[in-house]
């Protein structure tokens, strides 16, 4: 399989170079930097026991439009999301009569790399915990608030505001606390097996076919690192688990529900795929 | 997204007769008119109809907009700047909310 995906790549980058731009649907040879100051490391050699060589964002498959509106925070619509979160964790709720930033502060020195390190490892719960699950538990324990139901507008735009705190940090999970490694092990099973009646695994598109076309999409490497993502398609930020649902729907599979131990242990190792990419949330994708 | 809030990027100061690029934003769900509820009914349009941009009282951009345009539309055009003074955005909304911002800007 390894020495098929080469020729492919080496074959697409024969193609590349007769080919113009983005158009081609392989990564640009561009860099990505927001604002003219903050550079963002979006290609890196990959970590060993990885299948590829090179770990890329999907930054690097989108149109030159697209990448334009993730360079300039001004432009990027997903930025009205960052600063709707930052009034939810300012924002009091339930019966406790605390706000995220009454325990956290501001969150300047508190989320600062901190997004960049889940899904991380929690004991009481024995799993892995994302940062909307981490939010949820957050909310009923601490907060007496209710939990945010999956995709509530409110969770989307806190876990945006979270997240965006690391832009620019590598992302980075660790798989030596608690059962970390079994889950791992679970979702890269999961990650190659194949589903649904179109019969695909993750691993079909994203690392044998990635930097060709699906439909009139380019597939990227399938990278976690720019999520919650703003997607021009739906106009609105798209959380990890929506687009492993849509994914999972896509080949024509029952998929399973946010959260649950099947896309929490793909959360984490899919995640692990990435290790190294800078965050970019809010990114923006087609 | 909450009550719809503008944005704008101009430059601080410019030089005189310098043309400028300013940048606007405004959030908003731009409703089309076009889609349905669950239930099946129609959802009522609400857009940004229209967007003006004046200096110190002078109309120098300024467009209608339909319903085809996206939620939280962004606008980016030049502006050249011979004396200081003040930028002023509106936009206007379907149920005749008028969102309003000013940027100043000084001339070296």
């Amino acid at each position: 399989m390894a020495s098929r995906t080469k020729s492919i790549a080496t074959l697409f980058s024969a193609v590349m170079v007769c080919a113009t731009g983005a158009l081609a649907g392989g990564p640009v040879d561009e860099k990505l930097v927001i604002d003219g100051e903050m550079e963002i490391d979006t290609r890196i050699p990959a970590p060993e026991g990885h299948p590829f060589d090179e770990v890329i964002s999907g930054w690097h498959y989108r149109t030159d439009e697209t990448r334009d509106l993730e360079a300039d925070s001004f432009q990027n619509p997903g930025m009205l999301y960052v600063e709707r979160g930052e009034e939810i964790w300012n924002t009091v709720d339930g019966a406790a009569g605390k706000s995220c930033a009454s325990c956290h502060g501001d969150g300047d020195e508190f989320l600062k790399g901190l997004g960049a390190n889940y899904p991380k490892w929690n004991a009481d719960a024995g799993k892995p915990f994302n940062i909307e699950l981490q939010i949820n538990q957050c909310r009923e324990a601490n907060m007496e608030a209710e939990p945010y139901k999956f995709d509530a507008a409110d969770q989307k735009a806190l876990t945006t505001f979270i997240k965006h705190k690391s832009i620019g940090m590598p992302m980075e999970i660790d798989l030596t606390e608690g059962d970390m490694q079994a889950w791992w092990n679970k979702g890269k099973e999961l990650y190659y097996t194949r589903t649904g009646q179109l019969n695909l695994a993750c691993a079909t598109c994203h690392e044998g076919y990635n930097g060709n076309y699906i439909r009139a999409d380019h597939l990227s490497q399938g990278n976690v690192n720019g999520f919650p993502t703003y997607r021009l398609k739906q106009s609105a930020m798209v959380s990890l688990h929506n687009r492993f649902r849509g994914c999972i729907r896509d080949t024509r599979a029952a998929f399973p529900p946010a959260f649950s131990d099947d896309l929490m242990a793909l959360e984490v190792y899919v995640t692990w795929r990435g290790s190294g990419l800078d965050i970019e949330t809010p990114a923006v994708r087609q | 997204m909450a009550t719809p809030k503008p944005r704008v990027k101009v430059p601080k100061k410019a030089a005189k007769g310098e043309v400028i690029t300013i940048k606007t934003l405004i959030s908003h769900p731009m409703e089309s008119g076009q889609r349905k509820d669950k239930e099946g009914n129609l959802i009522p349009r609400q857009i940004i109809n229209k967007f003006t941009c004046e200096f110190n009282g002078q109309l120098v951009f300024s467009c209608d907009m339909d319903p085809a345009v996206s939620a939280n539309p962004y606008m980016q055009f030049s502006a050249k700047v011979n004396e200081p003074g003040t930028f002023k955005f509106t936009w206007v909304d379907d149920d005749g909310s008028v969102y309003e911002t000013e940027n100043k800007i000084a001339v070296e």
